[in-house]
């Protein structure tokens, strides 16, 4: 793909984050969808595409009453709001459609109008994992760490301080759900959920949504909001069973995805002034450093461990306190792809100053899909 | 009222030969006749050369605690916590998901890479499961 020839043009989260017990899951959708219609100074009628996740394009395109011409159900979990900003950019580009709408929202804690997950069991996840007592993201999830601390030398402490570092990043956020700063032992005290991770290191689960809105980059400089352009775009999908990744030492998804941005992005990670790594779990951001090639895997823990990533360090990181302390619906890609567009717009409550290029990382599943962009606000 | 059950895996024409072995005794897996590749989960074909031609063969049953978790909670239908989740690194190469058993379920009786070996452990007249415990020297 091109680079610079899509933009962001309207971005918005839910009207509120957290807990959200009068509205379902589809409203939670229109809420942030009209929110960023708004933003971008739009009409619903001026939208001739759509993406979403979970629910389907169908769904979204009836209740707010959008006739498309481009649709794009991807969903391969959290990361899919990714794929469909790749996926929109390159649709843009091609002729295809003008002004896509990319919505997500979830009833994640108050489950109204949510359809439960189910593992039917004769798929091969519900013959040959579920059996042994998976139960949830949280018993699966953190399976490879160990042998990645083995491995790399990685400590419970170093991994502790991902979380210490966000809540820092969270304290600066008014909408951040958790706020007040947390040390490395309340981190290692609190309560176990799935050894070696305990309830700070795995991620919030709370209400809410958010949509963006892209257009061509031509157009986008008649729209009232500073343009985001996207710079650079990856994906790629892995498996849906934990147990079969290829390895636990890194995920083959996020070696396909983040070096594919970086190199359609044309920059190299010293470009980098601000980073969105899907934060589920405490070792995604270690993943993710070692994976996008920032450096290798056995420096990562120390390097978030000697405070590179929290404010005022060299590499801001997950800047809105990340799914561990600002908001986990259940799918969290898409308030990674908002910190970043704020952030490039200059308006993020905890602004990096003078920030220019953003790479947004994102994860679906566990470890079984992934998708990056990489968006500038320069053209 | 009896009390939740574990979740119970439900065989395909193609994973059929897994569930027959473990009820037999055995822990079945697949080489392709043209590559020689060993794979798991099963299927009718290799995913690393495609080859249709592929044989079902009886494995070690031995293999190495390659990583885990020991879940607290939420506990799944069925299992009593706090039990670690493990995966398996077979001796044949594929990995595969267990439970360990006679074995605390503490990190320091679980150490990654002890030996572990096969054992079955029959839910009901159609379905055994590949269970692991710490292999005996």
């Amino acid at each position: 793909m091109r680079r610079n020839q899509v933009a962001v043009v309207g971005a918005a989260e839910t009207t509120e984050l957290g807990v959200i017990p009068n509205m379902s899951q589809i409203q939670l959708h229109a809420d942030a969808a009209l929110n960023a219609i708004a933003d971008a100074g739009l009409k619903l009628s001026d939208i001739d595409g759509i993406a979403t996740a979970v629910e389907t394009p169908q769904q979204i395109a009836h209740y707010l009453g959008i006739t498309p011409t481009w649709v794009d159900g991807t969903s391969v979990g959290g990361c899919s709001f990714m794929l469909h900003v790749r996926h929109a950019a390159a649709a843009i580009e091609a002729g295809l459609c003008k002004t896509v709408l990319i919505t997500h929202a979830e009833s994640g804690k108050s489950m109204i109008g949510k359809l439960p997950r189910s593992i039917p069991a004769d798929s091969l996840q519900g013959q040959f994992e579920a059996p042994f007592g998976v139960y949830g993201p949280p018993s699966m999830f953190p399976i490879p760490v160990l042998r990645y601390m083995k491995t790399y030398g990685i400590t419970h402490e170093q991994i502790a301080m991902v979380a210490v570092v966000q809540r820092e990043w969270a304290a600066m956020n008014p909408r951040a759900t958790m706020k007040d700063p947390i040390t490395v032992a309340d981190v290692l005290n609190s309560r176990m959920i799935a050894y070696p991770f305990r309830l700070l290191q795995c991620c919030l689960v709370t209400d809410g949504g958010g949509a963006l809105i892209l257009t061509s980059a031509d157009r986008a400089k008649d729209f009232p909001r500073k343009p985001v352009y996207i710079l650079g775009t990856g994906e790629s999908v892995e498996t849906p069973m934990v147990s079969q990744m290829e390895t636990f030492n890194s995920s083959r998804a996020f070696k396909v995805a983040g070096p594919t941005a970086f190199k359609e992005a044309g920059i190299t990670h010293k470009d980098v002034d601000h980073l969105m790594i899907y934060d589920a779990f405490a070792h995604l951001p270690l993943y993710g450093l070692g994976d996008l090639g920032f450096m290798p895997h056995e420096e990562t823990g120390k390097f978030i461990a000697d405070g590179n990533t929290r404010p005022g360090g060299k590499l801001p990181l997950n800047t809105n306190g990340g799914g561990l302390s600002y908001m986990h619906s259940g799918m969290y890609g898409m308030y990674a792809l908002q910190e970043s567009v704020r952030q490039m717009r200059g308006i993020a409550p905890a602004q990096v100053k003078d920030a220019k290029i953003s790479v947004c990382h994102g994860v679906g599943g566990m470890f079984a899909a992934s998708g990056t962009i990489i968006f500038t606000n320069e053209k | 009222m009896a009390e939740p059950a574990r979740a119970k895996p439900k065989p395909t024409p193609e994973t059929q030969h897994f569930w027959d072995g473990t009820q037999a005794g055995e822990l079945r897996l697949q080489r392709c006749d043209a590559c020689a590749n060993v794979y798991f989960p099963p299927r009718p074909f290799c995913p690393s050369c495609a080859s249709r031609k592929v044989s079902v063969f009886k494995a070690s049953g031995k293999g190495k605690l390659y990583s885990y978790v020991i879940n607290h909670r939420p506990a799944a239908p069925g299992f009593t916590p706090p039990y670690a989740i493990a995966v398996v690194e077979l001796d044949e190469g594929p990995r595969m998901m267990s439970n360990i058993i006679d074995c605390p379920q503490t990190p320091e009786a679980l150490e990654l890479d002890m030996k572990l070996e096969v054992a079955f452990e029959k839910l009901d007249d159609k379905i055994t499961l590949p269970m692991f415990r710490p292999a005996k020297v």
